[in-house]
């Protein structure tokens, strides 16, 4: 099992077809759980806290603003962990967003940065394009079982 | 204290969450009584409003933003108010931040404030604009009133200085002005002031207004009849006493800790900005300036208006860097005419630069507040604009005149 860093990182559909294909997927939904159920923490909705774009500084400078690295504290972290990427780019806001065109861009490019397998999408917007999509992403987890997984490279540092 | 109507904040916002602020803003909110809830709006709304506005973005929040905004206008949600907050330094978030406001302001009745965040903004930071925000939408009888009735009295108590005043008839007929320093006893030498000047005795005043940074402080130490934050008063302030309480018109109040820079209609603030990070561009420069130069803060503007702020070169803002500008030009033989000038300039282009760009500039253009009597402040704002600026009577006196007229309101209540 290989654990697979997913952009959008909220996508269910994503997260589920990681999930299904027999990886784990890396989704920002398990980060915010943590973050809600942590008792103590009280920072409705999402209980991101003042501290948390502090955390993202790792990622991004201070002239970043707040959202992005408040963002990244959340993704950051997964990235990381990441021993495979799939990015979806110019998805529908159904299938999952992370809201932001800056934390978009710098996540994009922390992924390639990172030495890892790695699948570039773009949003299927018609049936024939989502078949191959859904077949894209099953070619490339069916593929994870059989390579070399090295989850030593470091990521972070957008600056 | 009486518990005032609960107001329905509609928050917009990119990334409030994100930014680990959002307690913050609810804090704030519900100090005022309020509650901030986020319009509903569905999927198809979302996709459609960038079309609908001509306005594309890359960030699909604000995309959610303009749609929440279009809901608003359109009167399907019961908000009361609205508070748009994008990231601070956040170039697209900027551009739907003021758009929005503005196609608010202009298609509904909706008091709308705006504001750039950091996960450094506090509650505390918030209050006053949650405030005034709220007072607008809870307030609009009292703000309507154009004259004041009765013997009323005002307490502006500001970071720097105090200000009472005592109204009688829509004539200030008393004046009082301290130094802050304890802020209780500063109010009560202002007051004792203002009485005195006026001949009449605390026990005759029919309502008292209070304001300023101090205004809850000595709300309780006077049995105030109104407690109201500096946007409103001001506000209504500066249009009364400088007779345009019809139409649009602007104020600007450089401050000793901030400035405000309010758009005004009817007498009714709309959108307005409040400075208060940088001492540079606040009225503790200038009486920096003045302690530099050896001359008494009023007699400073005359310095300046005799000056050439060109003259000078000035490297920085800063209440500090700056300043060692100043000095050093005074070393190379800089004339204080001309240093006075730059300093009134500094201020003034930094006001310009950062407040002025999000409150739309209509004339009437009223200047108030203690810097307005700083004759270089109105004259480099005159030349920065290119428009009149009016300096009405009793300016330094703004907020407790504003007091004293809404207070008017609370007699015999």
């Amino acid at each position: 099992m290989v654990k697979v860093f997913i952009y959008p990182s909220n996508s269910l559909i994503l997260s589920d077809l990681v999930d299904r294909f027999g990886h784990e997927p890396l989704a920002v939904m398990h980060e915010i759980g943590k973050k809600i159920k942590t008792a103590g923490l009280d920072s409705p909705p999402i209980n991101i806290t003042p501290e948390d774009p502090k955390k993202g500084l790792k990622y991004a400078a201070v002239e970043v603003p707040s959202g992005v690295r408040g963002r990244m504290s959340l993704l950051g972290p997964l990235l990381e962990e990441a021993q495979a990427a799939i990015i979806v780019t110019g998805p529908d806001i159904s299938f999952g967003c992370m809201g932001c065109a800056r934390t978009n861009e710098l996540i994009t490019f922390l992924v390639r940065a990172k030495k890892i397998p790695k699948l570039d999408l773009e949003y299927p917007r018609t049936e024939e394009a989502a078949k191959d999509f859904v077949h894209q992403i099953h070619e490339f987890l069916a593929g994870l079982d059989n390579i070399k997984i090295s989850t030593s490279d470091k990521t972070g540092g957008g600056e | 204290m009486v518990q005032e109507e609960l107001v329905k904040i509609a928050h917009l916002s990119c990334g409030s969450e994100y930014s680990g602020i959002q307690k913050e803003i609810e804090t704030a909110a519900e100090i005022v009584n309020a509650r901030i809830f986020y319009p509903e709006i569905s999927i198809e709304e979302v996709q459609q409003v960038q079309d609908d506005f001509g306005l594309h973005v890359a960030s699909s929040d604000l995309g959610l933003v303009m749609a929440r905004a279009k809901v608003l206008v359109e009167g399907n949600t019961n908000a009361d108010a609205v508070l748009i907050t994008t990231c601070f330094r956040c170039a697209e978030g900027a551009v739907v931040r003021n758009e929005l406001r503005r196609y608010i302001y202009e298609n509904s009745k909706l008091p709308v404030i705006s504001y750039s965040f950091t996960e450094r903004t506090t509650s505390g930071t918030l209050l006053t604009r949650l405030e005034a925000l709220t007072t607008t939408a809870r307030r609009r009888s009292l703000l309507a009133r154009e004259h004041q009735e009765g013997l009323t009295a005002g307490i502006d108590s500001g970071s720097t200085t105090t200000k009472s005043v005592i109204m009688k008839d829509d004539k200030v007929i008393g004046r009082g002005w301290v130094p802050t320093t304890n802020v209780i006893q500063s109010a009560n030498e202002a007051y004792n002031q203002a009485l005195e000047t006026a001949g009449v005795t605390r026990d005759e005043i029919q309502a008292l207004g209070v304001t300023g940074y101090g205004r809850y402080l000595i709300k309780e130490e006077f049995n105030a009849d109104l407690v109201q934050e500096e946007i409103t008063v001001n506000s209504k302030g500066a249009v009364y006493l400088a007779n345009s309480q019809h139409g649009s018109a602007t104020v600007i109040d450089i401050g000793g800790m901030d400035n405000k820079a309010i758009s005004i209609q009817d007498g009714i603030p709309g959108m307005f900005t409040m400075g208060g990070i940088c001492a540079g561009a606040s009225g503790r420069f200038l009486e920096m300036t003045s302690k530099r130069l050896g001359v008494d803060i009023t007699e400073l503007g005359a310095l300046a208006v005799k000056g050439m702020q060109q003259n000078v070169e000035m490297n920085s803002y800063c209440i500090v860097f700056g300043i060692q500008s100043l000095v050093n030009s005074l070393s190379k033989g800089s004339v204080p005419e001309d240093v006075a000038a730059a300093s009134c300039h500094s201020v003034v282009e930094q006001v310009f630069e950062q407040q002025l760009q999000e409150v739309e500039v209509k004339e009437p253009l009223i200047m108030v507040g203690g810097s307005s009597l700083i004759e270089g402040v109105p004259k480099a704002m005159e030349d920065m604009l290119n428009i009149k600026v009016v300096v009405p009577p009793d300016s330094q006196y703004i907020g407790a005149v504003g007091s004293a007229l809404l207070a008017s309101g609370f007699i015999n209540k």
